[in-house]
């Protein structure tokens, strides 16, 4: 069984509906610690001796948020300005986070069809996520694909429950390291991994 | 063998005090009843384990109140008994011609000569500073205003003493003498013989050469012998100071309380005081506590016994016109509601002086024996039943008038739910109230302090007056119901009285509070309750920040710096909290605890370095990696 760490971050947490309702789909998971940033840095005062250890005991991290300005809320990038040290995340000596896993779960008010070179959003989820991706490589992480929630805005109760359903199943799978490198190199979302019938 | 006699008496007093005072302050009695009650279990009308000596014990014991009027000095600096002059000689001086004059026309009525009358009257108009004061200061209400008063009252009367020790002989010779079997006169001081002007004069000189001493040799003395570095030597020092004062006032004719609160006051702003607070301390303690065994034991049942209707009768009279007089006197000095019953009843007993002045009349053949041994029995019981007209003024008086002053707010809180309870809003229970209110949050908002409570009633704040110690007052401000209980007063003490009792019976009330120190911190934390903030290091660790500023640093540097210092300040806490539950049982005197809390927190910051959380920013193994890759 592997370890799981969700670095949760929503600055307005009250107001937030799919992410709390993602969040509260997977924090009752065995192997699973929801880390919730806003709520325990309010003043964005990252204790960081805590988070790094927190790191080495878990295998896989998710940053999850929603996709603001097409990158995470302010306090995701306090958190690895600061926790992600020369030394210990990378660096020659800085091997703490090797082998492990890492990817990022967003939703987004855009549709699909928005993030693509000819969509009004030019990009490709994939392409916008390049800094973390890359941040995760430079620590010597293997990244997988983002678990992602499109057209937040026009959602509703079922079909955020869906997407709840869906995330719990995924992260299930992670846990209990029952997805294969295979099919992962073919998916472009984490989402695809769930088969519906429909 | 006479010192075996003396180690036996020890024994039996303090016996007698460690027993019986905490059992009276276990029972809300508060320890004067309790040395009371003790002196009269040891008497010789109970078990007779002391007898005639109790007398002597008690002449003795008086140097308690001359310990007390010299620390009550140390904490009063000249410019705070300036600001009191109208209360002291305005309320003070009325308080004891009045009664004094009341008390004289009841005598004469009881058919006692004028001159006798007028000497009742004056002994019988001053109260008792030992008890009132212990009473103040185990309760916390030095800082209250009916307190104040009291103080002010108490101390306008030690001033007063003089005068009537001095006019006493005087009047004695107006009237026919009492019969007296015993005929010696034994002078108080060879002063008290000489004309009017000259003896004032001496008293003038004498306060003179105390002020120069204590401004300007006891510094250097205080510091030669601190120097020593040997701690009894100083305590022989303090000893020996505040024991000469009270010999040399005492051989002028000055009441050596006097003296010694003189003393205190010219010594207030030196930086021995608190040095000098806790030497002399311990030792006031145990003394006033043996004056007051040696009242209770001094009570001649006797007498009580032959005459008890009228003996309770006077008593109760005495009680009465002292108690109508301050309430009246209260009102026109324009205490605030309900303060002015608390100061009635602090003062409405019998002064621990008028067991001298009565000595000193029948010395004068003033009083006869009879007399005399009345007067004495009524003024130890006045004393006596004292504290429990406080305890009547606390249980009774003072939640009927609360309630009549705010009748109909009770009504509100009762069919209201609401969440918060604030209790207390002085400076910083202000905030956190408006914190919550501009959050659209109903918050019940107690304050024991009536003119706070007006004010703010102006501003639409929903203010209730009254005191949350009392149960009844949790109750009724809907602690059933509530949330929070916000404990930002400022009397710690209650506080933690409070949090303790709303943890037992309201465990589902989640409690926030109000710190004076660490140690209260840590008081708090062992009930469970760890939302505590001390009432000053915010602030403090702002100026702090403040001062980085200035002194060059950018603000996101400086700010970065105080949070780390106050996450840091955090581990410190709970460190230094494992060492004070590993040693709870210490006794931490009040003067002593900051001192206490600069050691400690001093000694375990030694063993954290600052963590420096922000390395990351500006990494020097970074630098040094990428110019090896070059």
């Amino acid at each position: 069984m592997k370890k799981i760490l969700i670095l949760f971050a929503h600055p307005a947490f009250h107001k937030s509906l799919i992410n709390k309702t993602l969040m509260e789909a997977i924090k009752d998971l065995d192997g699973v610690t929801v880390n919730n940033l806003y709520e325990k840095y309010p003043d964005f005062f990252i204790d960081v001796p805590v988070e790094q250890k927190l790191l080495t005991q878990h295998d896989i991290i998710i940053w999850q948020h929603p996709f603001y300005w097409y990158s995470a809320p302010a306090i995701i990038k306090e958190w690895m300005d600061l926790v992600l040290q020369h030394g210990f995340a990378y660096g020659t000596h800085g091997r703490a986070l090797e082998g492990k896993w890492a990817m990022s779960c967003i939703s987004t008010g855009g549709r699909k069809e928005v993030y693509s070179a000819e969509g009004k959003n030019r990009y490709t989820i994939n392409q916008f996520l390049a800094p973390f991706i890359q941040s995760a490589s430079l620590c010597r992480m293997e990244n997988l694909p983002p678990f992602v929630v499109h057209g937040s805005h026009t959602l509703n109760r079922d079909d955020i429950k869906k997407f709840a359903d869906d995330y719990r199943k995924v992260i299930t799978m992670l846990r209990d390291n029952e997805i294969d490198s295979e099919q992962l190199s073919t998916m472009e979302y984490m989402n695809e991994i769930i088969k519906h019938d429909a | 063998m006479h010192n075996q006699e003396f180690f036996l008496n020890a024994l039996i007093y303090l016996g007698a005090a460690v027993v019986s005072v905490p059992i009276a302050k276990k029972l809300g009695l508060g320890s004067v009843l309790g040395y009371l009650l003790a002196g009269i279990i040891i008497g010789p009308f109970v078990l007779r384990l002391v007898g005639n000596e109790a007398g002597e014990v008690m002449h003795f014991a008086e140097f308690g109140v001359v310990l007390m009027l010299f620390i009550i000095g140390l904490e009063l600096e000249p410019k705070l008994l300036w600001k009191m002059r109208r209360s002291i000689f305005g309320l003070g001086g009325l308080q004891v011609i009045i009664t004094a004059g009341i008390i004289t026309g009841v005598a004469l009525l009881l058919n006692f000569q004028l001159n006798r009358a007028v000497a009742i009257g004056l002994i019988l108009a001053l109260s008792s500073t030992a008890i009132v004061l212990q009473t103040l200061s185990e309760k916390g209400l030095m800082r209250n205003i009916a307190g104040r008063s009291a103080f002010s009252v108490l101390l306008f009367q030690d001033m007063a003493v003089i005068p009537i020790l001095a006019l006493l002989p005087i009047i004695a010779t107006l009237g026919t003498p009492a019969d007296l079997s015993d005929t010696s006169i034994n002078s108080i001081g060879q002063v008290a013989q000489l004309p009017g002007w000259l003896q004032l004069l001496i008293i003038i000189g004498a306060i003179t050469v105390l002020v120069i001493i204590g401004r300007f040799a006891a510094r250097h003395i205080f510091r030669l012998v601190a120097e020593t570095g040997l701690h009894e030597v100083f305590v022989a020092l303090a000893l020996l100071m505040v024991i000469g004062t009270a010999l040399g006032m005492d051989a002028i004719g000055l009441s050596p309380a006097l003296g010694t609160f003189i003393a205190g006051v010219v010594l207030a702003d030196s930086e021995y005081r608190h040095e000098l607070e806790t030497t002399i301390d311990p030792f006031k303690g145990l003394l006033l506590g043996l004056f007051f065994i040696s009242v209770g034991a001094g009570i001649n049942f006797n007498l009580l016994i032959e005459d008890p209707w009228v003996i309770i009768l006077f008593v109760l009279l005495l009680i009465f016109i002292k108690f109508v007089v301050l309430l009246i006197l209260g009102r026109i000095f324009r205490l605030k509601k309900g303060f002015e019953f608390l100061f009635a009843f602090l003062l409405a007993q019998a002064s621990e002086f008028a067991f001298v002045l009565i000595s000193f009349s029948k010395q004068n053949k003033l009083f006869d024996e009879q007399t005399s041994g009345m007067l004495l029995l009524v003024v130890t019981l006045s004393m006596a039943i004292s504290p429990l007209l406080l305890i009547f003024n606390d249980k009774a008086v003072s939640p009927i008038l609360a309630r009549w002053q705010n009748k109909l707010e009770y009504d509100d809180i009762e069919d209201e739910e609401t969440p918060v309870i604030l209790a207390g809003f002085g400076r910083f229970g202000l905030t956190v109230g408006r914190i919550l209110l501009a959050n659209g949050i109903k918050v019940t908002i107690l304050d024991n302090n009536p003119s706070n409570v007006e004010t703010l009633r102006k501003y639409g704040f929903k203010l209730y007056f009254g005191d949350i110690t009392r149960p009844t007052m949790l109750e009724k401000a809907g602690i059933e119901n509530a949330r929070l209980l916000i404990l930002s007063m400022a009397e710690h003490e209650n506080a933690l009285k409070v949090a303790e009792i709303v943890r037992k019976k309201y465990p589902h009330v989640k409690i926030l509070a109000r710190a004076k120190d660490i140690f209260h911190v840590f008081e708090y934390l062992n009930l469970n309750i760890n939302k505590v903030q001390r009432e000053n290091f915010h602030s403090a660790a702002e100026l702090g920040n403040d001062a980085l500023i200035e002194l060059g640093f950018s603000k996101y540097e400086a700010y970065r710096a105080t949070r780390t210092f106050k996450h840091h300040e955090d581990q410190v806490t709970e460190e230094l909290y494992r060492h004070w539950l590993e040693d709870q049982g210490k006794f931490i005197q009040e003067t002593r605890r900051f001192a206490e809390q600069v050691k400690e927190t001093l000694q375990a910051e030694k063993n954290y370095s600052i963590h420096e959380t922000d390395c990351a920013w500006d990494v020097d193994s970074l630098k040094d990696e990428a110019k090896k890759e070059k």
